[in-house]
């Protein structure tokens, strides 16, 4: 394969009319980086195909797809890439079907199929790529990996995903990374370092900040369990669950942790799915991993620090490993709020009429500048005297 | 084992009968998830076709699909993949009457992905009246939102008011210009218009010439004996070099403002005789769409000409225009994928602001401004559909404690990329889903009936087929099945005055408007302003609020306008409860120029590219992006004061982590 990306300097006028739109987003030069980069994914599944999905249309160089299970009827739950026609996915690998289908999506992009079992993966052989994706794997395969993408001398971003049933969890890795983020409008740059996945999953427990999504823990405890057990990824089921909540409990006296911080319940639901992935989660797990790796590639915007988490069931959303639970507003709240007088022309808000400008009924309100809506989200809680707007 | 999440939502889900409104970028996205997730029947409507720049991320569309129905071909790729499910689709627009409320009733959930204001507040509309729930989103780059409408449970979607079209007066337009917007509006809107459009169509354009002591009435007529280039000179010194000069003798204007230059053909590219009519650029010609970037060897969109380039492609469009477009030339629409209109517009654009001052622009960006092109990615698509059927889901459960709002960001926010929301109570202030009725603020002595119908009740209220009642007097009705003496008094009434229809409309009317295909009933109230347009009718300015308590006011601002700076004043007035719109239009006298069509901004659809209509849209996403930043800076300096709050800690900001700080 190689996909040596032979990029041109400047965008083909076929390139420019298909990327247009996107390209107003983030520019002709991400473009270009997009259309340099090389990426691995190891492992398809409902997610991966909708992270796959993503970055072939918006016109990586090229993606290689690494998965040699063949492809059985489970997968075609959740997976979209696979035609309901066994004598098309019969005796095929996931890699090979996936690989088919999204060819068409963009021929501007190389799609390959890479041979291969991720737990034998050289650092060497990585030194083709520049972005790593591991989903489905032991926590063994993924710590492995990270390895070896930190020994590397070549810069490569190392991502994980995983999703069960309507969780999910996106690990990233970019070790130094220097991005521009505007501020102000002025572009400036920024430089950020991170852990390895093997150091932000040792961190002690206490240590972490008291609301850390129960996500994590219970993550935590899955993967140690298919660790201790020699099983490889997701084999865990619900016949499990005594022996999962006797680890937790080894794992929370060990780390002095409240055993009701990592839900039975929460357990259960992560058992029962196996590698089942609810199919609005995957979508929305794919987009933001798509987003995160144009943002790695471009060293354009804040990127996700380390951890991401999604919870459907629980409607809480949340990224780093603490649970936010205080934006979602209540009504009284909003209702009760003060008026607000704006601000220095340019400065200010522009009534970006999100649900939240319900707020400013019923008082006077004189708009010289701009809203926005996350001022007005800001502005909804009472204790973020965003902008020095509030009165 | 299913699983649990699953398990309780498998049964409704697969006996739902869904509603897709959309099948553009967000609707790919939900069809290919709605399918994957267990939905089996499923209809969706789309009026668009296929094109090119949707590739990117309509995912279901290839490019040999480009031309064909979007509601067809998105059904045709998600069987391929689910054969055993039932997709009906139909290429139609939504606001066909065929899509009635009983149409709507036999759903159990609607889901919009729309990208215009307009079919939104329609299908909003329609779901009231239908009792159907509906679930609404929209993307503009990263950004995106969903939300969940339920009549009597939450805020339906026209709780809020909608930043509606605004408009730019004339002035700034023809006269004042001071942002590379304004000049697009003027090249696009007037200048090509006149050009290339219907030649009755009112224009602001200054058409008269002392030059030469030509009592000439409109030196856009090109003489009998002129050739191509020497016209396409000839428009070029008029409007950019003779009407600054007039414009320049107004003193008054320019005291507070920077002077512009005018700028005639023979400075800019002084070294180049008319030409001949040269038959070595037209073999660069042949193919079927001319190009003058092509005759004069310009490749690259990104580049921004100088004035001398720009001066060129002005000429070359405008020769091209009459010589390999002649059919076409009075009837021509601006148009943002048709090339040599695009690069007309550019040039003629960018040879305004350098004589205004203005930084030009490159076409790629004036293709943007001028066509009001979305910024549009997958990835922001796919995560809002995701979000869509979670919100279905559970209104198919009837979990209405657990609906939510979420918002999409661009970066961690407060440590979030999406923003869940808990969704608001309807707004019993609302004339759309309770029964408030609005009042509007006019001079009734001034104001024809036409005018109230198409600025405000189609305009504003977004009525497509309304009906007008004075107390029991019925004065206006839209719709075919008229009889013909009825069809002629309708039309009679549309030209009286306020005052002076069959029952007079003074101060304290109450008027009863209606639009029974929406099934949608609301009263006006009038208030009678004594405001006049007999000083300066020429440069009066509509403009109607929705304010506070959806009230709304109907106002002519002609007086200030000399002074009046959009710059500092963006609305002119104080307003109440209400956002700034930002959507911009020329409004010139009388004849409402609408350039814009009725979407609303904060719609922040990914699949808006369609309607060249949407002025300022991107001025708009810069601004939010350029003022999200600066919330970014702000919040970021709120994290140690809110460090107790402890939703805001990071594992990377863990103190026993000492060598992973952070570095900024
Ligand atoms: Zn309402």
């Amino acid at each position: 394969m190689g996909c040596g990306g032979s990029a041109e300097e400047e965008l083909t006028a076929q390139e420019m009319a298909l990327y247009d739109r996107q390209i107003r987003v983030w520019g002709v030069d991400a473009q270009k980086r997009l259309s340099k980069a090389h990426v691995l994914v190891c492992g398809m599944n409902g997610t991966t195909t909708e992270f796959c999905k993503n970055i072939v249309l918006a016109g990586v160089g090229s993606l290689s797809l690494m998965d040699d299970h063949l492809v059985t009827e489970d997968d075609l739950y959740a997976n979209f890439l696979i035609p309901h026609d066994e004598s098309i996915y019969g005796g095929r690998s996931r890699a090979e079907v996936c690989c088919e289908s999204l060819k068409d999506f963009n021929p501007m992009v190389r799609v390959a199929v890479e041979k291969g079992d991720p737990s034998q993966i050289s650092g060497e052989y990585l030194e083709k790529f520049d972005i790593i994706v591991v989903s489905c794997a032991s926590i063994k395969t993924k710590l492995l990996i990270n390895d070896h993408c930190r020994k590397r001398t070549k810069h490569i971003a190392f991502y994980t995903i995983e999703c069960k049933d309507s969780c999910g969890e996106i690990f990233v890795d970019l070790q130094n990374h220097s991005y521009v983020q505007k501020v102000g409008g002025e572009p400036k740059p920024k430089e950020l370092t991170y852990p390895s996945l093997q150091e932000a999953i040792s961190v002690p427990w206490k240590n972490l900040p008291r609301k850390t999504t129960k996500l994590y823990f219970a993550m935590r405890v899955l993967e140690n369990y298919e660790l201790s057990e020699g099983r490889s990824a997701f084999e865990a089921s619900l016949s499990d669950l005594p022996a999962v909540l006797a680890l937790r409990k080894e794992m929370c006296d060990k780390m002095s942790l409240s055993e009701s911080q990592i839900p039975t319940s929460l357990l259960e639901r992560l058992l029962a799915a196996g590698m089942k992935q609810h199919p609005p989660v995957s979508a929305i797990l794919g987009g933001i991993l798509g987003q995160e790796v144009v943002k790695a590639i471009s060293g354009k915007g804040d990127p996700i620090k380390n951890f991401f988490y999604y919870d459907a069931a629980d409607g809480v959303i949340i990224i780093g490993t603490t649970r936010i639970g205080h934006t979602v507003l209540q009504a009284k709240e909003r209702r009760a709020m003060r008026p607000i007088t704006l601000l220095p022309r340019g400065k200010g808000i522009e009534g970006y009429c999100f649900q939240q400008g319900t707020k400013f009924r019923g008082d006077r309100l004189q708009l010289t500048g701009k809203f926005n809506y996350l001022t007005l989200l800001y502005l909804a809680t009472p204790q973020m005297p965003l902008l020095g707007l509030y009165l | 084992m299913a699983s649990s999440a699953a398990a309780s939502s498998e049964e409704a889900v697969k006996a739902a009968k869904v509603l897709m409104v959309g099948a553009g970028g967000i609707g790919c996205e939900l069809l290919k998830t709605l399918a994957l997730s267990g939905f089996r029947d499923i209809h969706i409507i789309d009026l668009d076709t296929i094109e090119v720049s949707n590739l990117n991320r309509q995912f279901l569309f290839r490019q040999s699909h480009v031309g064909q129905s979007k509601a067809h071909v998105a059904r045709d790729a998600v069987l391929k993949f689910r054969p055993n499910i039932n997709i009906t689709s139909y290429h139609a627009n939504v606001k066909d009457t065929q899509f009635n409320v009983e149409f709507f009733k036999q759903f159990n959930v609607v889901l919009n992905g729309l990208d215009n204001l307009d079919a939104r507040r329609h299908v909003n509309r329609l779901c009231l009246a239908a009792e159907v729930p509906l679930v609404e989103s929209g993307t503009t780059g990263f950004l995106g939102q969903v939300t969940v409408h339920v009549k009597g449970k939450t805020e339906c979607y026209e709780c809020e008011p909608k930043p509606v079209p605004k408009s730019y007066p004339v002035c700034t337009i023809t006269s004042t210009p001071s942002k590379f917007v304004h000049c697009i509006v003027w090249a696009k809107e007037l200048l090509f218009a006149k050009l290339f459009g219907d030649k009755n169509q009112d224009n602001d354009l200054n058409v008269h010439s002392n030059e030469n002591g030509t009592s000439k009435s409109d030196v856009f007529e090109r003489n009998a004996d002129e050739d191509l280039e020497q016209y396409a000179r000839r428009i070029y010194d008029h409007v950019f070099g003779y009407n600054i000069e007039v414009a320049l003798e107004n003193e008054e204007t320019w005291k507070n403002r920077r002077r512009p230059n005018p700028i005639y053909i023979r400075d800019t590219l002084p070294e180049e005789d008319i030409r001949q009519n040269g038959s070595s650029r037209d073999c660069n010609n042949d193919q079927e769409d001319p190009s003058a970037m092509a005759s004069l060897g310009l490749t690259n969109p990104q580049e921004i000409w100088n004035l001398a380039d720009n001066s060129r492609v002005f000429l070359e469009s405008l020769r091209l225009f009459f010589e390999k477009r002649e059919k076409e030339v009075g009837n021509l629409i601006f148009d943002k994928d048709d090339q040599l209109a695009v690069e007309f517009v550019t040039a003629a654009a960018n040879i305004r602001a350098s004589s205004f001052g203005i930084p030009l622009h490159s076409l790629f960006e004036a293709k943007g401004v001028a066509g009001n092109i979305v910024h549009a990615v997958a990835t922001t698509n796919a995560i809002v559909a995701g979000l869509i059927v979670i919100e279905a889901i559970k209104v198919l459960q009837g979990d209405y404690k657990r609906y939510r709002m979420t918002y999409c960001l661009e970066h961690p926010s407060r440590k979030m990329l999406l923003m869940p929301v808990e969704p608001f109570e309807p707004n019993k202030l609302c004339y759309v889903c309770s029964e408030t009725p609005l009042l509007v603020e006019v001079n009734t002595k001034t104001t024809k009936l036409r005018e109230v119908i198409d600025k405000i009740i189609k305009g504003k209220l977004g009525m497509n087929l309304p009906l007008v009642m004075i107390g029991s007097t019925l004065v206006f009705e839209d719709g075919d099945g008229l009889e013909e003496d009825e069809a002629a008094n309708y039309a009679l009434n549309l030209e009286k005055f306020l005052a002076e229809l069959p029952a007079p409309v003074v101060d304290g009317t109450k008027l009863t408007v209606e639009d029974f295909h929406q099934e949608l009933s609301c009263s006006i109230n009038i208030k009678h302003s004594f405001v006049s347009c007999a000083t300066q009718p020429s440069e009066k300015v509509l403009e109607v609020l929705p304010e506070l308590y959806g009230v709304v006011v109907y106002t002519y601002r002609y007086m200030l306008l000399d002074e009046f700076d959009e710059e500092k004043e963006p609305d002119g007035m104080v307003l109440t409860g209400w956002s700034a719109p930002v959507e911009k239009q020329v409004t010139s006298n009388g004849g409402n120029q609408s350039v814009a069509s009725s979407s609303g901004a904060d719609d922040a659809d990914g699949i808006i590219e369609d309607l060249s209509t949407k002025p300022g849209m991107k001025r708009k996403l810069d601004e939010i992006l350029e003022t999200k930043e600066n919330c970014d800076a702000s919040s970021s300096a709120q994290v140690v004061e809110d460090y107790d709050d402890d939703d805001i800690v990071m594992l990377d900001e863990d103190p026993a982590l000492a060598k992973k700080k952070r570095l900024q």
